[in-house]
């Protein structure tokens, strides 16, 4: 989906915690995520914590879609 | 009779018989007995060899602690010394094949130990390993065990007894990209105008180079302005809203949703949730920003560091799914897209 949507060129990132499979499906733009079940979130923080790591992970993303790359690169 | 060589065998938390995605998050164990497949697959090696254990992990752990999960494999290897590891078979288990991919190539590469695993084509493990290890070329569901096994062990017995495999079509695993040395009948001319007069007349003929297929999408462009960019957010982690209005499949999915989000600030529980099928949904059930952050999004738009949250969001269930379905999905999705003016999209998956 993500190298599809890509084909129209329009910039995507991609949110993963397995980031090989990102980078095996040809995602340019990666964001790696927290855990699998909860790529954005982090249910053993305090919800204030919680809230702050994924306001930190968005920001990524969007420095990501922000940033001029030639092929795969990853955002941490 | 020589001495029976020895199998080390690995498994995921399911095919473990530890349980479902409630223990995907399980840390390696070794048990030194043959644990669900391996059972099946030591009949298929005919006496000649022997599953000495069987290392089970969760398919989220390993994923998510690789370094952590090989180092145990590693310890374990150079405990129970065996001829040969197995891991699977996988089928198209996205994160089971990973783990089974990450472990065959480290194997491989670290050991002179050959590995044997199978997978179904379009499983991400399969390009991770299949030029170091021999991935078995098995259906895309379990229901292929039974098929999968006797070759898996075969292959298995050649490769213990130092015997050359045949042709990855013969033996039925997946090819290695390798060429290989050979005596043939006929020379290269002679065979290449039968192909071509077998072509002519519309005959059927298989080619001794398969072309390789090379799929790369050039990275857009960046967006310069982003506190005047519209941004989507899209996921695979199966989020809909309650009732799952359009059915979206909860693995293996044949259709995805957009659902409007203009009118509200995050994702709530119960308005919204996860039906995929595929990783253990508690987490994103509490909350689903956890999955797709449009409560972060709309934040962002207010402080205006972005211009605009698209007012749709788009969903679908990435497991099991097959690639000519995302395909689609995402040629359709981006379409809608690109009408729409977006300038960015945020894709997350689980």
């Amino acid at each position: 989906m993500v190298k599809e949507i890509e084909r129209y060129g329009i910039p995507i990132v991609h949110m993963a915690t397995i980031t090989t499979i990102s980078e095996s499906v040809g995602a340019n733009r990666i964001v790696p995520t927290v855990a699998i079940p909860h790529p954005v979130g982090n249910p053993s923080l305090s919800p204030e914590d919680e809230y702050a790591l994924r306001k930190e992970l968005v920001g990524k993303a969007l420095k990501a879609l922000t940033t001029e790359v030639t092929g795969t690169t990853h955002f941490e | 009779m020589s001495e029976k060589f020895k199998v080390l065998y690995y498994v995921n938390q399911f095919f473990g018989q530890v349980g479902g995605e409630d223990k995907a998050g399980m840390p390696p164990e070794y048990r030194p007995e043959k644990v669900g497949p391996a059972l099946g697959f030591e009949g298929a090696l005919q006496g000649e060899g022997e599953v000495v254990g069987t290392i089970i992990c969760g398919d989220n752990y390993f994923n998510e602690n690789k370094e952590e999960s090989l180092d145990f494999i590693r310890k374990t290897i150079k405990e129970v010394e065996p001829d040969v590891v197995v891991a699977g078979p996988a089928f198209n288990a996205g994160r089971y094949g990973m783990a089974c991919g990450e472990l065959a190539k480290a194997v491989a590469e670290e050991f002179e130990i050959p590995v044997v695993t199978g997978m179904y084509i379009e499983n991400p493990g399969v390009e991770l390993c299949k030029d170091k290890a021999i991935v078995v070329s098995t259906a895309d569901s379990a229901a292929g065990m039974r098929k999968a096994l006797p070759v898996m062990a075969a292959i298995t017995r050649k490769l213990a007894k130092g015997i050359e495999l045949d042709a990855p079509a013969q033996e039925g695993y997946i090819p290695q990209g390798r060429r290989k040395t050979l005596f043939v009948e006929k020379r290269g001319s002679q065979r290449a105008i039968e192909m071509l007069l077998a072509r002519f007349k519309g005959e059927e003929f298989e080619t001794e180079l398969p072309m390789p297929v090379f799929d790369q999408v050039d990275p857009a462009p960046a967006i310069k302005d982003l506190s005047k960019a519209t941004i989507a957010v899209c996921t695979s982690g199966g989020i809909v809203p309650q009732g799952n209005p359009d059915g979206i499949q909860s693995a293996s999915a044949q259709k995805w949703g957009k659902y409007d989000v203009s009118g509200i600030d995050e994702l709530k529980a119960p308005d919204f949730y996860s039906t995929h099928g595929g990783y253990d949904t508690a987490y994103a059930n509490e909350d689903p920003d956890r999955v797709v952050p449009l409560d972060i999004l709309k934040e962002y738009e207010k402080e205006g560091v972005i211009g605009k949250v698209y007012e749709f969001f788009f969903t679908t269930t990435g497991t099991g799914t097959s690639v000519s379905n995302a395909q689609k999905f995402g040629r359709e999705i981006g379409a809608m897209l690109k009408e729409a003016g977006v300038d960015g999209v945020i894709l997350t998956s689980t």
